[in-house]
């Protein structure tokens, strides 16, 4: 009789031992990172100014110059990035999962997702705040006129709950239609099929720039319903990383603040006298080994992408086919909101 | 003597098998458990409490009245029974137009033949979804604006705002309807009768086209599986095509049909699940809205498969029933 439970013990044995053995990500980051050579970078499908790729696949934007960066610092090239595009509903799970080292996709922070997901998210490294695009034709003015409108957003964001926050407040009656991708939903929205469309309003402008049939048939309306910081994010638990990723857009903020931009920092390497330049060039202290790195860690960030400065000029500035201007995501001292705790 | 050690077979057999589906259940659960443990140890928050929070969503249409203060319990419900709205008449149009286009495979006529072959052939090697991408763009950008809708029959009018049709209403506001609520053309569009949504006709047409495809292929095999001695025999009675079809073929065929038909149409409410691609708000995508909005995407999808589970047993059950109805009845 004892010998019948024997493989059904052996079984369960082995199911305590699997269950035992839950895996560990703490502190290993930054090893995996070193040992394969790459840092696996999550980003959009394709936002234009944040992360999309071009017809020869190269990824550009906002996003996808703090990944190139944190390479750069990291392994020492900037095209050691492994760029894994991940839809909004997928994105939380693919860095849980340990799918990806960091997740830099345009992605708000808010408390819940601080707080529940098992994230710690790093600097912010723009701040949005969500608008609506509608029809020139409709003579709209304000949000508050859309009484009874259909309005077009991507399901899995933040924009749909505040959508619906926003009018139940304004107690204005809306019926929001979700589509799963952004290109289905914009699509929809051009075509006729609601009378606003609605996202963060960095998103927007590239969406009446780049894909509206005709830019001039529409316009964004004043009203930003929210508030959307959007930070870069890494797994719970891996402190050693989670100050790499954000100490490096730090950097490249500071960098800006003391005018160390990506053409001049070898000459500054080699000639400033500025202490704070200093260290950004990696001839001061040595800052780097404090966050497992060497001594030009953020001098490379900085040659690699350019200042913070530089990066949203080329992504999304005036250069740009978004064209959109600095206002809050100004340096605090120009009356902006970006601000970075001193590299020192 | 021989007869009772049968019975007690059949009794330790009824427990052996007992006790394997609760060890596999135990063993369900276990698993869940465990995933859940890990994701806590994670720091991520997990566990189905959430439900009995209020959403902060909106779901812009269904039968299901619902809005963004009521629970995730009524959003996920929401979503079910907007599943539901789309799947039942998928099927019914799907079954309906299948049998015409099958028994128009077998027709005499060259035409008729090459249509429905060339409708089959096309509809069953396009991939669902692209078909459903192609009808949401055919809808939004081929028709007029709602101020300018096509009548396709009386009563019935298209636009890129949507399909409008003759709705029961009841005069007297009481619950059993009297008179039928006729779409009437206006100023600004289409008023009166039921308003279908531009995705909720896209969905359904795009499931019945596709799924007919499927369904005409069952039909003519259970029609060709009639011996063709039954057809003469038809004939010979001086049935006209039409009788020998209903009285004759139909009724016979109907047993190789419908256990086929049962997959097809487990396969029609799965592929509804597609909808959440052209916008229709139906279980994946209230699902994919909620874990956007609190990160619960373990849970959220441990829900969807539980609910598409239990509704393919359902209709399981209940096509099982009536093949048993319909099956040949004789030596058992």
């Amino acid at each position: 009789m004892k010998s019948r439970f024997r493989p059904v013990l052996a079984v369960a044995a082995s199911a305590f031992a699997f269950a035992a053995a839950a895996p560990a990500f703490a502190g290993k980051t930054l090893d995996a990172v070193k040992q394969r050579g790459t840092v696996k970078c999550g980003v959009t499908n394709g936002v234009a100014g944040f992360s999309a790729p071009d017809t020869q696949g190269n990824w550009s934007g906002l996003d996808v110059d703090t990944c190139r960066a944190i390479a750069a610092a990291v392994l020492g090239d900037a095209k050691k990035v492994d760029f894994v595009p991940l839809n909004s509903q997928q994105r939380f799970s693919a860095l849980q999962a340990g799918e990806i080292d960091i997740l830099a996709r345009n992605t708000t922070w808010t408390l819940t997702r601080d707080a529940s997901l098992g994230f710690n998210f790093t600097t912010i490294t723009y701040y949005d705040g969500q608008g609506f695009l509608v029809p020139k034709k409709l003579k709209l003015t304000s949000a508050k006129q859309l009484k009874n409108a259909t309005i077009c957003t991507q399901s899995g964001t933040t924009n749909e709950k505040n959508v619906s926050d926003y009018f139940r407040a304004q107690n204005i009656p809306v019926k929001t239609v979700v589509f799963e991708s952004f290109e289905a939903s914009f699509k929809a929205f051009f075509s006729g099929r609601c009378q606003a469309f609605t996202t963060d309003a960095s998103a927007l402008a590239g969406l009446r720039n780049k894909e509206a049939p005709n830019p001039d048939d529409y316009v964004i309306l004043p009203e930003l319903i929210s508030k959307e910081p959007l930070a870069p994010l890494v797994r719970r638990g891996d402190d050693e990383w989670f100050a790499i990723a954000k100490w490096v857009p730090n950097a490249l903020i500071e960098a800006e603040e003391f005018g160390v931009t990506q053409a001049n920092a070898d000459d500054l390497k080699a000639n400033s006298k500025d202490p704070a330049q200093q260290r950004l060039v990696g001839t001061g202290e040595d800052l780097g080994k404090l966050l497992g790195l060497d001594k030009d860690w953020s001098f490379r960030a900085i040659k690699a992408v350019g200042n913070y400065g530089e990066m949203f000029e080329r992504n999304v500035g005036p250069k740009s086919v978004l064209k959109l201007p600095r206002g809050s995501n100004n340096l605090w001292s120009k009356g902006g909101l970006i601000y970075a705790p001193p590299v020192r | 003597m021989s007869r009772q050690a049968s019975r007690r077979g059949a009794w330790l057999a009824w427990i052996v098998q007992a006790l394997l589906v609760l060890a596999v259940l135990a063993g369900a659960v276990w698993v869940m458990n465990h995933a859940l443990e890990v994701l806590r140890s994670r720091g991520v928050r997990s566990g189905f409490d959430f439900l009995t929070e209020p959403a902060g969503f909106s779901i812009s249409e269904g039968w299901l009245d619902f809005d963004a203060s009521q629970p995730f319990w009524r959003a996920f419900l929401a979503g079910l029974i907007n599943t539901v709205r789309a799947a039942v008449p998928a099927a019914v149009f799907a079954i309906v137009l299948g049998t015409l286009i099958g028994i128009g495979r077998l027709a005499p006529h060259v035409l008729l033949r090459g249509i429905c072959t060339a409708y089959v052939e096309v509809l069953r090697n396009v991939p669902l979804l692209v078909q459903l991408l192609m009808l949401a763009f055919a809808m939004a950008n081929l028709l007029p604006d709602p101020t300018e809708p096509v009548r396709l029959l009386p009563g019935v009018w298209l636009s890129n705002g949507g399909l409008s049709v003759p709705w029961p209403a009841s005069g007297d506001g009481g619950w059993w309807p009297t008179h039928f609520e006729w779409p009437e053309k206006g100023d600004f569009g289409v008023s009166g009768g039921a308003a279908l949504s531009p995705e909720y006709v896209t969905i359904v047409a795009g499931l019945s086209f596709y799924s007919a495809a499927f369904v005409a292929e069952i039909v003519r095999a259970g029609i060709l599986s009639v011996s063709q001695g039954q057809v003469l025999a038809g004939q010979a009675l001086g049935l006209t095509p039409g009788q020998q079809l209903r009285i004759v073929i139909l009724p016979q065929a109907l047993r190789v049909i419908v256990p086929s038909l049962t997959n097809q149409l487990l396969s029609l409410t799965k592929n509804s699940s597609l909808a959440v691609a052209v916008g229709y708000p139906e279980l994946v995508s209230v699902a994919n809205t909620t874990i956007g909005s609190n990160g619960r995407a373990f849970e959220c999808i441990a829900i969807i498969m539980a609910v598409y589970l239990l509704l393919s047993l359902l209709i399981s059950f209940g096509m099982n029933r009536y093949n048993a109805r319909v099956a040949l009845r004789g030596w058992q």
